[in-house]
């Protein structure tokens, strides 16, 4: 698998904090949701450093998204959030992974748990879900400390106002918005469930975000009886900066 | 969350990260590839390991025992794998065989 040069033909604001991205590739193959890019980037001198970014758009026409999160000491995330300019080229290598994938053919229900910005790779999924003809239940638990911090605020909004068989709900860790009833603190057992998708329904459960938040979610998904094999779980962390 | 490349704290995440540096060595996907551990004998998927990319290489630690498993070395000219904390690796293989 080679690395390509792919070229940001769009770039908007998803929060303060992070920037989507859409790049423009000559050779795309598509990419099931869940899989991941490498990026690469070279200083004049000759250092190069990678980052591996999940796709927030699997990009069947030849264009992916990422969601990059800008990480205040990061080496790499400040360059894509901030500098990098449309038309400017990024060497890129991808897809790859084929763990943490969620297939359209599948009809069993789907429950995803997002930690931050963890949701990109599920946002990912609920895209394909609704660009292909699947029926398969789908329920997004989405933690964010903050309102301010919710990514793909008003796509989220609408694909649960018109999705057949999709919930998304947004839960608080930090501070939740006036009008919420759940006091703002972190996933809890409760926030994992809902009839559709209790263990008893064998959902696939797909759980991302840091790995304090991964590992506790998968902990009380066991706690409710899921079944292991059935939670795929991506880390989230510092390769990202 | 940010950590410094040498602080012996820093939180593992998983081999998922290895699904690139893997694919440059091999014809499939790695990271969906079963590991069986040579310390307790667990089985994980080379996703699961716990995954420290904080040295110079990358080391991918059992989730049951946290031996390391799988290190990898990239170099501009050279990749090093070292598997001696793999007993076997079960590689699933798509339909048709391995692409290019």
């Amino acid at each position: 698998m080679r690395w390509q040069l792919a070229r940001l033909v769009d770039a908007h604001p998803e929060t303060a904090t992070a920037r989507t991205l859409t790049l423009e590739l000559d050779s795309w193959p598509g990419a099931l949701p869940g899989q991941h890019v490498d990026l690469r980037l070279t200083a004049e001198d000759g250092y190069s450093t990678q980052r591996s970014y999940s796709l927030a758009e699997v990009g069947d026409s030849g264009r992916v998204r990422l969601t990059i999160q800008r990480l205040a000491d990061g080496e790499v995330s400040p360059f894509l959030a901030d500098e990098l300019a449309i038309g400017d080229e990024i060497e890129l290598r991808g897809p790859v992974g084929g763990w943490f994938v969620w297939d359209p053919a599948d009809t069993d229900p789907v429950l995803l748990v997002a930690g931050g910005s963890g949701v990109v790779p599920l946002m990912a999924m609920l895209r394909a879900r609704r660009s292909s003809d699947s029926k398969a239940p789908f329920r997004l638990v989405y933690s964010v400390r903050q309102q301010a911090d919710v990514y793909y605020a008003e796509e989220l909004g609408e694909i649960a106002a018109t999705g057949r068989d999709v919930e998304t709900v947004i839960v608080y860790s930090r501070v939740a918005p006036p009008g919420i009833a759940r006091s703002a603190q972190r996933v809890m057992a409760a926030d994992l469930q809902a009839p559709g998708w209790e263990a008893g329904n064998g959902p696939r459960c797909y759980v991302c975000g840091s790995t304090g938040f991964v590992e506790s979610v998968t902990q009380a998904l066991v706690h409710l009886g899921h079944d292991p094999q059935r939670i795929r779980t991506e880390r989230f962390g510092p390769s990202g900066g | 969350m940010v950590t410094t490349p040498h602080d012996p704290g820093s939180a593992h995440l998983d081999g998922n990260v290895l699904a690139g540096p893997l694919r440059e060595l091999f014809a499939v996907d790695m990271t969906s590839a079963r590991t069986e551990c040579v310390g307790c004998g667990q089985r994980a998927a080379v996703a699961e390991l716990e995954t420290y990319l904080g040295g110079p290489g990358v080391v991918a630690r059992c989730p049951g025992c946290h031996a390391a498993v799988l290190r990898y070395v990239r170099t501009p000219s050279t990749a090093y794998l070292d598997l001696r904390g793999t007993l076997t690796m079960t590689v699933p293989m798509p339909a048709g065989g391995a692409e290019s």
